[in-house]
């Protein structure tokens, strides 16, 4: 992301945005990236994005959490630290029930906030490219690769497709 | 067509066996289809309640299951009115117990019926009236009619509250009469919940196939499969809170209720969870397997056969002792089942398939569930 030089055109509107997207599309160009401000019903699959594997991820990591939360209480009562709780036996499973739920719930939440920030390139100390602060507030962006030589027609193309500003974004260095 | 084939299987098996059983399952499918018509009513209502507008599509579904609850009524009228001696031991008034004395002001058998026909009567008129208000909004671009069916519905939900918990039980805890448990209102409402939503799910796939309900797309029965997923998880969670409480006070007066099922109906009773929670966790956990209507009716037939268990694990232990399935049982199952689904497809018909006139039903196929 660093290296390229890219050019970017704003909408005010998420539906002008698709409309953009799909005008773009027909041209046959390539988008390197979307930004908005919420999430916008319909972009994933009007830019054909792939299905995360982050779910995946949840549901192994949560399994993991099921045995290693049941399995190391069976340990901890049965052969770390017996103790004898109201004549209850040792190996009582009934008792491990909530304590195992919620190590569960943990590592799939913790597997899927680590995975998606890793995923996403996003995180504390991430180096990200902020084009268009407005982005956070009300504006929808579209972001073009340009060459050198492509620059112009890039910017032509957003304004065609309705883009109601389009700047050109050097890289930092 | 379906009962008339039904019915002489039963009349087979009825012959054979000793009646208290017969009367445990004529309550046991009783009380789950009325259950379940009741479950469906408050379907309806709570999506009316909450301003829901998705459910428009399918909402005639609901209502006309709702149809059953004074079909279902009678039967379990009857089994008040004459097998009460063969299931509830609080019945037999000339020896009770002292526990049994002590309850002799709510579980006596006068009461007992009052309460039954009360519940019987006020629910089928909510019924009836969420119903006609339904139907008249079709012939009538009147507003008013909408706003009325919020109120009736805020009535349905207020008597539903209570009602559920004390039929509950009345029907079946007062089986068990030496035992209480104060979360049990709940986990019957969450069983027979989910067995409507499992039931509607089904209903939807005969119409579909019947050429009905086209227009359902995939967002709908992602929200159904979202909740079949859903309360079959706060079922569970019912089932432990119920069962771990007792267990870790070990307290013999509620722990014999368990102790009784877990040694004499231990594989069932263990079944019971793995199908009613094991089953829809998996098998409903991906997005994708909730936008297939086959396999939502898989599952929901699982779930359905699942919640049979659970009301046999709550009924049949008090009643009779040991675990007993034969021809009787499932006779009396598809019995019951068929004439449900015999009121069900005759309210059905004298009914438009989706309720066009209603304010929010545009909205209900211009909504999509995040990807």
């Amino acid at each position: 992301m660093k290296q390229k030089t890219y050019v970017s055109g704003y909408f005010n509107d998420d539906k002008d945005l698709i409309v953009a997207i799909k005008k773009l599309q027909e041209k046959e160009v390539v988008i390197a990236d979307v930004r908005t401000p919420f999430p916008v019903h319909g972009l994933d699959t009007v830019l054909k994005l792939r299905r995360s594997r982050l779910p995946k991820a949840g549901f192994v990591a949560g399994s993991i959490g099921l045995i290693a939360g049941f399995g190391f209480q069976a340990w901890v009562f049965t052969e770390g630290w017996p103790l004898n709780f109201g004549g209850k036996p040792f190996m009582s499973i009934p008792s491990f029930i909530p304590v195992t739920f919620e190590v569960t719930v943990l590592f799939a939440a913790l597997a899927l906030v680590f995975g998606f920030l890793l995923g996403s390139g996003l995180g504390p100390g991430a180096p990200t490219e902020i084009f268009d602060e407005e982005v956070s507030n009300d504006r929808f962006q579209i972001l073009l690769t340009a060459n050198a030589t492509k620059k112009e027609s890039s910017q032509q193309l957003l304004k065609e497709v309705g883009a109601l500003g389009v700047k050109i974004h050097e890289p930092k260095s | 067509m379906v009962i008339g084939a039904i019915l002489a299987a039963i009349g087979i098996i009825f012959n054979l066996d000793h009646s208290h059983r017969i009367w445990a399952n004529v309550l046991l499918n009783g009380f789950f289809f009325t259950a379940i018509a009741l479950g469906a009513v408050f379907f309806v209502v709570v999506h009316v309640l909450g301003e829901s507008g998705w459910h428009t599509a399918i909402q005639r579904i609901p209502e006309a299951m709702g149809q059953f609850i004074p079909f279902g009524g009678i039967i379990l009228l009857i089994v008040a009115l004459l097998g009460m001696h063969d299931i509830y031991h609080w019945s037999h008034t000339e020896h009770l117990d002292k526990i049994l004395e002590g309850k002799k002001a709510y579980l006596n058998p006068i009461f007992f019926i009052v309460r039954t026909v009360v519940y019987l009567v006020v629910w089928t008129l909510l019924m009836w009236k969420l119903r006609q208000l339904s139907l008249a909004s079709d012939r009538s671009d009147d507003l008013k009619l909408f706003s009325r069916s919020r109120i009736w519905a805020a009535i349905f939900i207020v008597i539903f509250a209570v009602t559920s918990s004390t039929s509950a039980w009345d029907w079946i805890m007062s089986i068990d009469a030496h035992w209480f448990s104060t979360l049990f209102g709940w986990y019957i409402f969450s069983g027979f919940f989910v067995s409507s939503v499992a039931i509607i799910i089904v209903l939807l796939f005969v119409l579909r196939r019947m050429g009905y309900m086209e227009q359902v797309n995939d967002e709908h029965l992602h929200d159904l499969g979202k909740y079949l997923f859903g309360f079959s998880i706060f079922w569970a969670y019912l089932w432990v809170s119920q069962y771990l409480l007792i267990w870790y006070s070990n307290i013999p007066e509620e722990t014999v209720y368990f102790v009784k099922r877990q040694e004499d109906f231990s594989i069932i009773f263990f079944m019971n969870v793995v199908i009613n929670f094991g089953a829809p966790l998996l098998m409903l956990m991906s997005r994708g397997s909730k936008r297939r209507l086959t396999w939502l009716l898989v599952t929901s037939v699982v779930v359905f056969i699942g919640h049979w268990i659970d009301l046999y694990v709550a009924i049949m232990p008090g009643v009779i002792g040991e675990p007993h399935f034969g021809v009787l049982e499932v006779g009396m199952t598809l019995l019951c089942l068929g004439f449900f689904l015999f009121i069900f497809f005759r309210s059905f018909a004298k009914a438009p398939v989706v309720p066009e006139n209603h304010p929010y039903f545009k909205e209900s196929f211009e909504y999509d569930n995040i990807r």
